[in-house]
């Protein structure tokens, strides 16, 4: 079975954030982890590089909490795929 | 021990092509900041940045050996002519010898790297100009100067990102307060708008999506600027035996580490780097009535900026008003240290304080006085100038008007 969009970006922070993915859950907050404002532009390279997706600055500015990450990577994906039925 | 004057300055900016210029600018509160020319090898999300218009190099270097200086050094030594000239030195065999010559760059040359690898990876090429590696090294501004003017005194470069020409500047005080040099020619120059490093910037997530607005609550982010300034310092008592006119005296100089994070500033660190330069200088708190900050506009800096100040000046910062001029010629990197202490030296001598542009709302995070969008007409005693580096560096220098 293929990874859900959730199990991935969770992979991604672990493994970016070098802990064990079970420590990862959609409820951890920022803080809860150790993800500083340096460690969280890491991420969200990471993120834009496992689902080929572009997340702007305004977007990723006010998340502080692992779902938020999940939700806002869940829409670009959506558009993404919206856009490649209407090319 | 000497007293340390600054006799003579030269600057070259997004909002001036000389130290005139680039006064008028800032006391007229006009940013330099605006679209500047997209790079060919692809798109940049955010599209302004305080450019230099109307700058031909050569113009200013006419022979061959403008092939032999990346951007950032053309301005080193622009800048250093314009100061030389104003500061009127009479050239003698002892001031050839020990002269310094002491610069500040956070990038040196990379726009001809930069085409390099484009031509190795991009375009297949097997081969970069020979020229590559001079032009690149971070201490090339340096050494054009000291060619040109035939100094062979200590002459060296500090690279410490954005507090790397006022480590440069406070080091140049030092050795001619010490008498360990007759003068010193120090400052820093920058050149950072360029592809990949644009890309980096962007990467960060730290440039402002349109203009850089210290202090204000709706800042955005800091905006990238290009450009130098280098100044001339002596031992005052010669430079008034001489008949020079000094512009202002460097009377103290601080520096730090943060010892915390690679890019967030620690508030505890700025501020033992003010103190250290209150120290240096034998300066009371009180005393400071104007702070040029470093205020770059990002969330983080300003808000952690302010709280140092406030750590360091109590009740005195209610009446301490501090701008920041990286609203109009954007920060320029390793030539911010240098060209604040020219911005600040200029507010010492001319009794007027530039304003922070772009300013809209007030935050409650960066409550002090910031000289909002209008300059100011106020005799200042003495003035900080603040630099803050990512690394943790931090570098200031203090002040005082020539009376």
């Amino acid at each position: 079975m293929s990874e859900t969009i959730e199990e991935r970006v969770l992979r991604v922070i672990a493994k970016t954030q070098r802990i064990p993915v079970e420590t990862v859950t959609p409820q951890s907050s920022f803080e809860d982890l150790g993800i500083d404002s340096m460690d969280s532009i890491n991420i969200l390279f990471d993120l834009e590089s496992e689902f080929d997706i572009e997340i702007d600055d305004e977007q990723a500015r006010h998340i502080r909490y692992v779902h938020e990450m999940i939700d806002g990577v869940t829409k670009l994906l959506e558009a993404k795929e919206k856009a490649s039925q209407q090319s | 021990m000497h007293r340390v004057a600054i006799t003579g300055i030269g600057v070259i900016s997004a909002v001036g092509l000389n130290r005139q210029e680039f006064w008028a600018s800032l006391i007229a509160g006009k940013s330099g900041i605006g679209e500047y020319e997209q790079p060919e090898y692809g798109p940049i999300r955010f599209r302004n940045a305080a450019a230099i218009k109307g700058y031909e190099a050569e113009a200013h270097f006419p022979d061959k050996n403008v092939a032999f200086m990346d951007r950032f050094a053309q301005f080193s030594v622009i800048a250093a002519r314009e100061a030389i000239d104003q500061a009127g030195i009479e050239w003698n065999d002892d001031l050839r010898e020990r002269t310094a010559i002491i610069t500040g760059s956070c990038i040196g040359g990379r726009i001809a790297e930069e085409v390099g690898y484009w031509n190795l990876f991009h375009l297949n090429k097997n081969r970069v100009h020979p020229l590559t590696i001079p032009l690149g090294m971070a201490n090339s501004g340096a050494s054009q100067i000291s060619m040109e003017y035939g100094v062979h005194g200590p002459t060296f470069t500090f690279s410490t990102a954005c507090s790397s020409s006022a480590h440069a500047l406070g080091h140049a005080f030092w050795m001619v307060r010490s008498g360990a040099a007759p003068m010193a020619i120090a400052g820093g120059a920058d050149a950072p708008i360029y592809f990949g490093n644009l890309k980096a910037w962007e990467a960060m997530r730290v440039v402002s999506p349109d203009t850089c607005r210290p202090f204000s609550r709706d800042r955005a982010g800091m905006i990238l600027g290009e450009g130098a300034s280098m100044l001339i310092l002596e031992p005052l008592d010669v430079a008034l035996a001489r008949g020079a006119r000094p512009i202002a005296e460097i009377v103290g100089f601080g520096m730090s580490s943060d010892a915390s994070h690679i890019t967030q500033p620690s508030a505890e660190g700025a501020a033992r780097a003010i103190r250290g330069a209150l120290k240096d200088g034998g300066i009371a708190p009180e005393q400071i009535g104007y702070i040029n900050a470093h205020g770059t506009g990002t969330e983080a800096n300003d808000k952690m900026e302010v709280a140092a100040i406030r750590a360091v000046f109590g009740a005195h910062a209610e009446k301490l008003p501090i701008s920041s001029t990286k609203s109009m010629h954007g920060h320029t990197l390793g030539a911010a240290g240098a060209i604040e202490v020219s911005a600040t030296a200029f507010t010492l001598q001319q009794g007027i304080l530039p304003p922070t542009a772009n300013f809209t709302q007030a935050d409650p995070e960066c409550d002090l006085d910031v000289v909002p969008n209008q300059a100011r007409a106020e005799s200042v005693e003495m003035a900080l100038s603040s630099s803050f580096a990512f690394g943790g560096l931090n570098a200031v220098l203090a002040l005082r008007a020539v009376r």
